[in-house]
């Protein structure tokens, strides 16, 4: 085989190639600045809690339905998540809970409960395609949602970008200037949700988080400003996304792990090779 | 409380940040109990006494952060967000990826606020305040390759951009070299000469004698407020210090 009939072909014969490539590019695109903002705030197990939460609320709303409708899911899984993200909030700012501790419950109780229903309601495949993603089976319309939904991601990112960053960093002096941060702080978590809602049907409510969290891991070995770190994280995630899908499409893997699989590739190549490294501080402190 | 003071108060209303009778409770301690007084406008005040005497909570309530329980504050006319506030630099974070000029710009805020755009003139502002803290050439560095030393410099450079009228410093030579301490003494002292209000938490007692001139000291309760040389007799701060002993000896108490 020759290197176009593995890298291109693949998506020029096939429509839903095409159209997991168009979405997994969609996803890439926004999970790479929303992953380096929620790492950078040490809110990575939220990200966490909130993806797990899209379980629980695709299969309540596969067992209302009664089928795979894309739509249903899709709304059953913002509605669960927009809830576990709002007690999260709030049991992180009003108890002493350290907030992994508390999404840590959080994840372990939605997984338990979505695993729940839906083998009791549905087969394992369901289950399973939940769980690891199908982005094999999107179909026009999931592009437009998806594609919607990084669109609306970047321009809000964009505007939202100063206040945002500086609540981030330096938050007493944002309130030392009158603005009131948490205003920010849960449109980000609302763009968080939509983002790992969108994501679901690609990368499975496991994976989703991933796709958020390793390219924003890998953007930190590389680089020391946040544009670049932002640019790093969208574009090996659009990476991974590319790769994931030609291995899936090769070797018969299901989507979700192929890319999450491909992006920890990545994130192990810079380990060894990025300027921040594991290589460099062996190497500085061995100085 | 010295009746000086308290005379002053009543007498003049819009002549600085006055407190009346206040107290303040943190997770159900008072730690500020019944200040009354003044911090003048023009005049630069050191705030001084043992840990957990209330001095940051003291400068929060300024700030609007916490409010006070009993008592009242009238900041003379002067909005919150027009006071400049330089916190224990333990809150900020200083590993975050953002360069030295993007942090010192911020100053700014209430002329860009959260959207707007920022003008090539605000960045020669920026460029200028940072070599007045003696950062020239700084401005593209990341934050998180400065020293203690470098980024409390540029904070004050931020400071300076942000013009404020009176300036609440909470112990900003805390882990910083001398050097770099008599530095940033200088800017105060040419915020002084400017007729800036600066109230500053110090626990340095020979600074706070060579260059305030007032100093309040507390332990919770006001022990005095008045000119530093009265306010930091031996006996005031016995009495702060043996106030201080006893919320060790009757933890239950205080």
């Amino acid at each position: 085989m020759t290197m176009s009939a593995i890298l291109i072909e693949p998506f020029v014969h096939y429509g839903f190639m095409r159209r997991a490539l168009v979405s997994s590019v969609a996803l890439g695109l926004g999970f790479g600045p929303l992953g380096v903002l929620l790492m950078l705030r040490r809110m990575s197990m939220i990200g966490d809690a909130i993806s797990h939460a899209v379980l629980p609320g695709a299969a309540i709303a596969f067992l209302v339905v009664g089928s795979i409708s894309m739509f249903a899911m899709w709304l059953g899984s913002l509605i669960a998540s927009l809830i576990v993200a709002f007690f999260a909030g709030i049991v992180s700012q009003t108890t002493i809970l350290k907030e992994d501790a508390s999404f840590a419950s959080f994840y372990l109780m939605s997984l338990a409960l979505g695993v729940l229903i839906l083998s009791l309601n549905g087969s394992n495949i369901e289950l399973l395609h939940v769980l690891f993603g199908t982005i094999l089976a999107v179909n026009t319309q999931d592009i437009f949602l998806v594609g919607g939904i990084a669109s609306f991601t970047l321009i809000t990112l964009a505007l939202i970008y100063r206040p945002l960053v500086v609540q981030c960093y330096d938050p007493s002096f944002l309130r030392s200037v009158g603005e009131r941060g948490s205003i920010y702080h849960l449109l980000f978590l609302f763009l968080v949700v939509i983002n790992l809602v969108a994501g679901f049907q690609a990368l499975g409510s496991l994976m989703a988080v991933g796709m958020m969290i390793l390219p924003a891991v890998i953007a930190k070995l590389w680089a020391r400003t946040l544009p670049a770190m932002t640019l790093i994280a969208a574009v090996s995630a659009v990476t991974s996304g590319f790769f994931g899908l030609l291995a899936s499409y090769h070797l018969g893997f299901a989507s979700g792990p192929s890319i999450i699989i491909s992006a920890s590739l990545i994130y192990i190549l810079s380990l060894i090779f990025a300027p921040y490294g594991a290589r460099t501080s062996i190497y500085n402190r061995s100085l | 409380m010295d009746s000086h003071t308290l005379g002053s108060f009543f007498a003049v209303t819009h002549s600085g940040i006055c407190f009346q009778n206040v107290s303040v409770y943190y997770n159900r301690q008072r730690v500020i109990d019944d200040l009354s007084g003044i911090f003048k406008f023009g005049t630069m005040t050191a705030i001084t006494g043992p840990n957990g005497a209330g001095k940051s909570t003291l400068i929060k309530t300024i700030m609007g952060e916490l409010l006070p329980n009993t008592g009242k504050i009238d900041r003379g006319g002067i909005s919150i967000s027009a006071l400049g506030y330089l916190p224990q630099s333990l809150t900020i974070d200083r590993s975050f990826p953002v360069s030295v000029i993007d942090t010192v710009i911020l100053g700014a805020w209430q002329r860009i606020g959260p959207f707007g755009g920022v003008t090539s003139k605000m960045e020669y502002e920026a460029a200028d305040a940072l070599s007045a803290v003696g950062l020239n050439g700084f401005d593209r560095r990341s934050i998180c390759t400065l020293s203690a030393g470098q980024f409390q410099r540029v904070l004050f450079a931020r400071l300076l951009l942000q013009d404020p009228k009176v300036i609440l410093l909470d112990e900003p030579f805390n882990l910083i070299d001398t050097r770099t301490t008599g530095d940033l003494l200088h800017i105060i002292t040419r915020w002084r000469d400017e007729r800036r209000t600066i109230i500053i938490i110090l626990h340095n007692f020979e600074q706070i004698r060579a260059h305030f001139p007032n100093t309040l000291l507390l332990a919770r309760k006001p022990i005095a407020w008045g000119p530093t040389d009265n306010t930091l007799s031996s006996a005031n701060l016995l009495t702060a210090q043996s106030i201080a002993d006893s919320w060790f000896k009757e933890p239950e108490l205080y």
